[in-house]
Parts: structure tokens; C-alpha cells; sequence
């Protein structure tokens, strides 16, 4: 078995309101990723996706709060750390985060190369500027990044190519974790495609070790992930190799999801979208039982009354539902 | 109500005479050196029931086509035709009488809301809009609340509101309301769903649809989501750097494109059935 990059065990976090509610956006989610692979996590706006990137990196500052669990990475605890020492030993060198603006990050008043300066030098104090620009050529080289971009300002950058220059900045350091949250949702097709191409190449020359995708797009997160796991308010409702999660998922919520997917495909006209009725629960008061329930139109009152527990089944697949994985193939083939 | 998603064949049965067309419609930005053709002497003809899609990558032009379809920057060159005629926007009574006709939703409908206004008085304002100034309360009670139940809202939660106490997709869903009320003959969606999640936007792709099942209307989204264009469109345009490269019905143009660049575009987009340049897996079988 490959070696687990990202071990988290039953984490849960939440947000404390100014009003001193409390939020429960990441609640008792467990998952691994090894080496060499990569976890997309899907789910509806609100469920907590980014939320659990910002978990996963020790990154605990007001209103966000660590509650239980446990995050390793590459078998380092983490969540003991108080956020500062977080921030200094672990995001960068350790985990790297894109977030979905990523190229709106950049100032406008700096070269590219002084953000990659300020990255090593907040790590490693003994680089000096000709190692940094030294390291930072042969890194963009090998990303297929033209090197003169590191004497640029950000305004002189397309969009396309502001977001690789950020993602080839935040993994200067090789990290051993990167978290790509919704890398190329303000890009179009074309640039879409070479910030794809790059997070592979990343991969493929072991700057990277294994990566979590966080995006809605369900084509995108099927073809270049190898798990899906599926996010509904705070919890993992189904996690599985990509394919089986696409074209057969076994949650209620998540053949929801795959049934709303929309290419440009022949015979992709004649299915018929359906859509998830209703909104994802308000996470200040969660539903007593399975948080599903009140959108699932296969739910039952005991659906409502009893939380559902995350089974796991063989071949690397959860799900959290009530019933068993048999009587709801037996539900669908009827529905 | 007729099936609506099934729009290949069956849709184009509704589709009626010319409502808006235009002729070397040409847009240029500045002058001298910085002279830029943003749109670059466009025809096309879009009919009375029609769903058509304009597509085509950031900066090909769409967004300056749009503003001068809603009559919101002037045309350099060339004419546009509105219901017969050659469009009269000389006054500002003739450009109101123009916008009770073509009406548009945005991409981001967190900016679409003046956010003074509650959302009783947005509603409001469409029935006024329409001619209803004289209706009574109750009257125009009923209509906001037979509006807000066609996209699935409940008018009696929404009253005392402001739109930005709702989420992304339910403030886009009153945006339909809106049109609900207004009843254009034209609907210009400008990327309408690509700010909301996958899941909310097969809901508004539904609600559209079924807007244009009840009033009739045309419905004209501009998009780069090639994915979405082939499924809700009769009609699609492929805009390049301000020319449109490729157009006709939906299943010829993404199915069997003949420009270059619709080949790339679609070879562009993840696809799940078909091979994509950098998937981990084998395609599988076509939808069965």
C-alpha cells in the first residue's frame, strides 16, 4: 500500500457567528490520500467544501474554530498547532492552497519573483535572491511557464496565465499536500484546460504528492481525480473511485448530483436534469436525523428521526445513509 | 405543458416569425492606435420562440453584442431589427417602450439588485412596469405571489426582505419572477448560471424553459459553456474575436462542427462519455 499523505480522522470544525451561534461546517468527515492520488470533493455551495480546506490546513483564526479530530500529514499531527506555528511550518511547505480568486491575490505593484522570494525566504532564511530566481527559472521551465513572467507585474498576465503563475507559486516549496479549491471555475475552456494540464505535470514530476480538488463541476472533478468524495452540509455522504461515484453512486444525494451534469455530448440532450428540490439545511440548527432527509424523495420517517451512520463497503467506497446499499439499488430501479 | 427539455426536434415546432435580427452590426472601442473592432459586422436572425445560444471564449465579443441588443452602448455600424422593424431607440420614451420587450438577467445576480430596495418593491416595480399601476393591492399581491411560486419561492417569507438576505440561486430564481411579471418578448441571459453551483442551475435551466413554454419568449443566452449551450439550445452562434464563425441548429454545431475553432472549443470541455485530452480514465459508452 502506497504511503498516506493526508490521513484526517473524524474532524470537526465550526465557525462561531458575532452573535455566538454556532456553525457546523465540517462535521466528523474521515478520509485518506495517498501518495501519487488525488480526492476531488464535490457538493452543492454552502456545504462546506472550503470550509474543510481551510480545516485541513491548521488554519484556525476567528470565526473558525477546531473542535475534535484529528489531521495528519504525512504522519505529522497537526491540529495541536497553535494557527501562527501552522501557518509558518506547515501551509507552503507541507500544504499548498489555490483559492478560487487565486489570481486576484497577486499586487499589482510587485514582480512575480518577489512573491516567490517572499515564499522561500518565510521558510528558509539562507536562500539568497540568485538561488531563489535560480529555483524559480528552473521551475517554470519545467512547468512549460515562460520564464521571463517572473520580471512581470500581474497586470502584464492574461487571467489563464495569472492563475498557473499562482499555482506554480504556491507549490515552489514541493509541498506534500496541494488543496485546489475551484482552481479554473473563472476561466474559460482553453485556460481551463492548461491549468489542468499543469496541476498533471505538477504531479507527475513529484512536485506535488497528492492533491484534494474542490470543485461543482462533476466532468472536470471525473476526469482528473481518482476519488470522489461527495459533500452534503458538513458531512461526506458517499466517498469512491471517481468512476463508480459518476456513473453509480449509491447516496441518494449524490445520484442528485450526477444527474444534474451537463456536456456537450451526442444523446446529452434527450436526458432529462433533475434537480435537487429545496436548499441544503441551515447548519446553525441541523436536522435532527439524516440531513438529507428533508430533500430526499425516497426519505422515510425513520430517515428523519435517526442520523445515518457512514458505512463503508469493499473497493474503497463509503456511504451515509440509513438504509443499506441493496434496498436503495431496489428503490432506484423502481423509481 | 409540453415537455420543454426535450427541445432538439420538438422545440423548434413554436418557433416563429423574425423578432430580432441584424445586419453588419459592427461595434468599434476607441481610435487611432487603440482602435478595437469588438464586434466585428455580425448577422444573424432570431425568431419568436427560439432558444438560441451565442458562445465563444472570454473577450470574443459577447458581452458588447449583448449590451447593444439591450440598447445599453450604441452601434458603430450596421442596423438592428426589432419585431419587423429597424429599431427606434432615438428617444428616451422609445428606449423604455424598446426594454418592455428585451429584458436580461446577468451573471451575478448578488450585483443585479439595487440594495435599497426590498424585495416586495422589485416585483412590484415589474407590474407597474407592465401597466398595472391601477390594479389593486390584492391583485398585485396575487400576481407577485403567483410569480414567486413559478420559481419555487414563497412570496410570504420574501416580503420585508432585502434580495441580498437570499442565496445566489434563490436571488437568481426571483430574477426569473421578474421576467414572469415583465413578460418580454426576448430574454437576454448573460452567462445566467455559471456563478452558481451545478446543481441550482439545472433548476434555472428548468425554470427558463418553462418561462418560455408559458409567455412564448425568446430566449438568447450567451455563454462559454459550450456543455449548456447544446442542451437548452435550438440555434447556436459561435463567436471568434467579434465574428461569428459557425451557426445553425444545436446537433449540427456541436456534433458535427465544421469551424477550426468550434472543433477546439469543444475538444476543450470535460466530457465523461468521450475521451478528453487529459483524462486518468477510458471513456465510457455513449449514453444508452
Amino acid at each position: 500500500m502506497a504511503k498516506v499523505m493526508l490521513d484526517v480522522k473524524e474532524l470537526t470544525t465550526k465557525y462561531i457567528t458575532r452573535f455566538n451561534e454556532d456553525v457546523y461546517a465540517v462535521d466528523r468527515v474521515s478520509f485518506q490520500v495517498e501518495e501519487g492520488k488525488s480526492l476531488g470533493i464535490a457538493g452543492e455551495s454552502g456545504c462546506g467544501k472550503s470550509t474543510l480546506a481551510l480545516s485541513l490546513m491548521g488554519y484556525y483564526f476567528a470565526p473558525l474554530r477546531y473542535m475534535s479530530g484529528s489531521i495528519k500529514i504525512d504522519g505529522r499531527e497537526i491540529t495541536s498547532m497553535k494557527p501562527d506555528d501552522a501557518r509558518r511550518s506547515v501551509l507552503g511547505a507541507e500544504i499548498a492552497y489555490i483559492p478560487q480568486a487565486a489570481m486576484n491575490a497577486l499586487n499589482p505593484t510587485q514582480k512575480i519573483i518577489r512573491f516567490i522570494e517572499d515564499v522561500i525566504q518565510a521558510h528558509d532564511t539562507s536562500k539568497t535572491r540568485k538561488d531563489i530566481r535560480d529555483m524559480a527559472r528552473q521551475r517554470f521551465e519545467a512547468l512549460n511557464l515562460p520564464a521571463d513572467v517572473l520580471d512581470k507585474h500581474a497586470v502584464e498576465l492574461s487571467g489563464g496565465m495569472k492563475q498557473r503563475t499562482v499555482i506554480a507559486i504556491s507549490t515552489i516549496l514541493s509541498p506534500k499536500v496541494l488543496i485546489a479549491d475551484e482552481p479554473s471555475s473563472a476561466l474559460d475552456v482553453t485556460s481551463q484546460k492548461m491549468v489542468i494540464k499543469m496541476i498533471f505535470d505538477l504531479m507527475r514530476d513529484g512536485f506535488i504528492r497528492s492533491m484534494i480538488f474542490i470543485t461543482h463541476e462533476l466532468p472536470l472533478l471525473y476526469n482528473v481525480t481518482d476519488d470522489i468524495a461527495v459533500m452534503y452540509a458538513g458531512q461526506f455522504v458517499e466517498v469512491g473511485p471517481a468512476e463508480q461515484t459518476v456513473f453509480d453512486p449509491i447516496h441518494p444525494y449524490s445520484r442528485g448530483l450526477m444527474r444534474s451534469i451537463i456536456v456537450p455530448e451526442a444523446g446529452a440532450r434527450e436526458q432529462k436534469l433533475e434537480a435537487i428540490p429545496g436548499t441544503p439545511p441551515n447548519l446553525k440548527k441541523p436536522p435532527a436525523g439524516c440531513r438529507f432527509a428533508q430533500r430526499c424523495k425516497f426519505a422515510s420517517p425513520q430517515c428523519r428521526a435517526t442520523e445515518a451512520a457512514f458505512t463503508t463497503i469493499g473497493g474503497g467506497r463509503g456511504y451515509r445513509c440509513v438504509y443499506p446499499e441493496e434496498r436503495l439499488r431496489e428503490v432506484y430501479a423502481h423509481a | 405543458m409540453p415537455d420543454i427539455m426535450m427541445n432538439g426536434a420538438a422545440g423548434r415546432d413554436h418557433v416563429g416569425e423574425l423578432c430580432l435580427s441584424g445586419k453588419g452590426v459592427t461595434k468599434v472601442y476607441g481610435m487611432g492606435a487603440r482602435r478595437t473592432v469588438a464586434v466585428d459586422h455580425v448577422d444573424f436572425e432570431f425568431r419568436k420562440g427560439e432558444v438560441i445560444s451565442i458562445v465563444g471564449e472570454s473577450g470574443s465579443g459577447k458581452t458588447t453584442l449583448v449590451k447593444m441588443l439591450l440598447a445599453l452602448t450604441s452601434v458603430t455600424e450596421g442596423d438592428i431589427y426589432f419585431m419587423g422593424g429597424k429599431r427606434d431607440i432615438t428617444t428616451r420614451q422609445k428606449k423604455h417602450d424598446y426594454w418592455r420587450g428585451i429584458q436580461a438577467i446577468f451573471q451575478d445576480p448578488f450585483s443585479s439588485y439595487n440594495i435599497f430596495h426590498k424585495i416586495d418593491a422589485v416585483l412590484l416595480d415589474c407590474i407597474n412596469m407592465r401597466g398595472g399601476k391601477g390594479f389593486s393591492k390584492e391583485k398585485k399581491t396575487e400576481m407577485m405571489s403567483e410569480a414567486c411560486k413559478f420559481v419555487n419561492l414563497e412570496f410570504k417569507e420574501l416580503t420585508n426582505k432585502y434580495p441580498f438576505e437570499l442565496s445566489g440561486g434563490q436571488m437568481q430564481r426571483l430574477m426569473i419572477a421578474r421576467i414572469f411579471l415583465l413578460q418580454p418578448r426576448i430574454l437576454l441571459a448573460d452567462e445566467p448560471t455559471s456563478m452558481i453551483d451545478a446543481c441550482s442551475r439545472a433548476t434555472i435551466l428548468d425554470m427558463l424553459l418553462n418561462l418560455r413554454a408559458e409567455i412564448g419568449m425568446t430566449i438568447i443566452f450567451v455563454t462559454h459553456d459550450i456543455g449548456l449551450a447544446y442542451y437548452v439550445s435550438d440555434t447556436v452562434y459561435i463567436m471568434e474575436r467579434g465574428r461569428f464563425v459557425e451557426f445553425g441548429g444545436a446537433d449540427d454545431v456541436i456534433l458535427r462542427p465544421s469551424a477550426e475553432y468550434t472543433r477546439r472549443l469543444i475538444q476543450d470541455v470535460p466530457k465523461i462519455h468521450e475521451p478528453w485530452d487529459f483524462t486518468k480514465r477510458s471513456p465510457r459508452a455513449v449514453l444508452t
